[in-house]
């Protein structure tokens, strides 16, 4: 049984398709990488896997269930969390209470719900921001708090839009060594991402995209050699 | 404010002894109208200010706990005070009905359409004679003709709605409604249905404001459709009071409650007869200002922008008072 996947994926957005006929699939417990230009769809492809739009056609399948269709708090339930690519804080919540309201996802108690709201903070290394307001965060600690709250959802699969950007060199590295730490506990992983050696070091796999359609798929350095790829980011010489 | 359970403790005292501390009717009733709009204003705040929804149409729910209150008297032939329980029930359902349709619209959408609502319900009650008695109202007789049991029970009723909204806020429910407040979509993916959980809140809030409206059938013994449902009178009152007072704060309304009641009375009166008739025709452009200035400067509220009052008051040397608080 495929873990994920998607058939034929397909979303139009009045006259124009954003994913075209995608269809992929990830293994349990890879990090899956999903690069292309900008617009090229890997936002819309996240949205359409969380239930945020409805897709045209196609399937997604998740753990030999198909998922489209299903409201996005239903999908976060199966065990599938997101972080956004534009960071969205719980703005007047404190960094604990931002976790513990997602703690609650898969907790009988508020007690259960705090105590893996600060496991998690601990694991994402913000305990010492947890009692600050989520909007006066740095950059590098919302994003982190992106992945601390879609942790603490207790996903399997977890999609992460763009997490990276904007970080320090710095912020990058402990980033990467977060997101192996998530897929060593079990977790599988789908990463958008632009900064190349964050795929590179990351990923099992890419899939890269272009209009919403596949361009080239495989192990990351047949991907990043790819002449299709190349020209899709560079264009043609 | 809880971290000073004294406090509490002695204006519950306060509160309790207050009918024997202060004879006067006059001053009974003016608490009593507060005790009912702390019920109102904390209400509204849990589902506009915790929950994000701002409604303009509380009314509905006053004026349905006070019809049901009615009704059980003119069709049902049986006590008014059986709607101090069937009130708030009935209340919810109206409510549960109205999320169903109003919740498929965000922020001043779903505000506009609460606005709607609240005008059919009044419109219904005028027109439909055989059911509400129009115009002419519901005229029951008072029960009690002292003052005092209708304060205990809207001391108990005001108690018990505070303590509810802070256990409610305090749990799952609490965090789940904050969270809806804050970000929808976010909301979404973290596993919350933001459909079942702002239905839980306007249930919750519309069943505190239908006892209200049950409470004030029993004790104002008269109710007709402009009373009622009105829009400015009350829908718009409860977002004063929770507005001045402070909003997605615990103490906020209840202070908001007890400010909007007294300056309401001070106009409804022209400053307690000092003043020319024609100021008591002023109140609502003064409520306007005051909400202007609320606004302007303490956009958290009484209760929300405390420290920055006390700061103002005090005159303390740090000069950071700012203007306007964080609303974003």
């Amino acid at each position: 049984m495929t873990y994920f996947e998607t058939q034929h994926l397909t979303k139009n957005f009045g006259g124009l398709t954003a994913v075209n006929d995608l269809s992929f699939a990830v293994h349990q417990g890879e990090i899956f990488g999903l690069i292309g230009p900008n617009g090229s769809g890997k936002t819309t492809v996240f949205n359409l896997i969380t239930g945020f739009y409805p897709i045209t056609s196609g399937a997604i399948v998740y753990r030999g269930g198909t998922i489209h269709g299903l409201p996005t708090w239903k999908i976060c339930k199966q065990g599938i969390g997101r972080t956004f690519q534009v960071v969205k804080p719980l703005r007047r919540m404190t960094v604990l209470d931002n976790v513990v309201t997602s703690a609650f996802n898969r907790s009988s108690s508020k007690a259960e719900a705090v105590a893996k709201a600060l496991e998690v903070l601990d694991f994402c290394g913000l305990r010492t921001r947890q009692d600050q307001p989520a909007k006066g965060l740095t950059i590098g600690d919302r994003k982190r708090l992106e992945i601390a709250r879609a942790l603490a959802t207790g996903p399997d699969l977890l999609l992460l839009d763009e997490t990276m950007a904007g970080l320090t060199p710095q912020e990058q590295a402990e980033g990467v060594e977060l997101i192996r730490k998530i897929r060593d506990s079990g977790i599988t992983v789908i990463i958008v991402e632009h900064i190349m050696h964050v795929i590179m070091n990351l990923c099992d796999r890419i899939l890269c995209i272009n209009y919403g359609q596949e361009i080239a798929a495989g192990a990351p350095l047949e991907v990043a050699n790819n002449q299709a790829v190349i020209e899709a980011y560079l264009g043609k010489e | 404010m809880n971290s000073r359970p004294w406090v509490l403790g002695i204006i519950g005292l306060l509160l309790l002894a207050f009918p024997f501390l202060v004879p006067s009717d006059y001053y009974r009733h003016i608490l009593i109208i507060s005790l009912m709009w702390v019920v109102i204003g904390s209400s509204w705040n849990l589902l506009a200010g915790y929950t994000g929804q701002v409604s303009f149409g509380h009314a509905v729910f006053f004026g349905t706990g006070a019809y049901t209150a009615g009704l059980c008297v003119t069709k049902l032939g049986i006590s008014a005070w059986w709607g101090l329980v069937l009130g708030g029930p009935v209340a919810l359902l109206v409510g549960l009905v109205i999320g169903w349709i109003c919740f498929r619209l965000r922020g001043p959408y779903f505000a506009l359409a609460t606005i709607a609502v609240g005008e059919i319900f009044r419109l219904v009650a005028i027109a439909w004679r055989d059911f509400t008695e129009g115009m002419e109202g519901i005229l029951i007789i008072q029960t009690y003709r002292s003052k005092v049991p209708y304060y205990y029970l809207a001391l108990l009723l005001a108690a018990g709605c505070i303590l509810a909204i802070h256990l409610v806020m305090r749990s799952k429910w609490g965090y789940y409604f904050v969270a809806i407040r804050e970000d929808q979509d976010v909301a979404e993916a973290i596993g919350i249905s933001t459909f079942r959980y702002k239905s839980l809140s306007l249930m919750i809030s519309s069943f505190f404001t239908g006892v209200a409206g049950a409470f004030y059938m029993n004790y104002m013994a008269f109710i007709d459709p402009h009373v009622v449902f009105s829009l400015h009178d009350v829908s718009i009152m409860a977002i004063l009071v929770g507005i001045i007072g402070g909003v997605g704060t615990l103490w906020g309304p209840p202070l908001g409650a007890l400010v909007m009641v007294w300056l309401q009375e001070t106009f409804r009166s022209s400053f307690f007869g000092l003043l020319p008739r024609w100021v008591s025709e002023a109140h609502v452009l003064v409520f306007g200002l005051l909400v202007i200035f609320v606004i302007r400067y303490l956009a958290n509220g009484i209760v929300g922008d405390w420290a920055h009052i006390k700061q103002l008051i005090f005159r303390s040397k740090a000069a950071s008072f700012s203007t306007g608080g964080d609303r974003s």
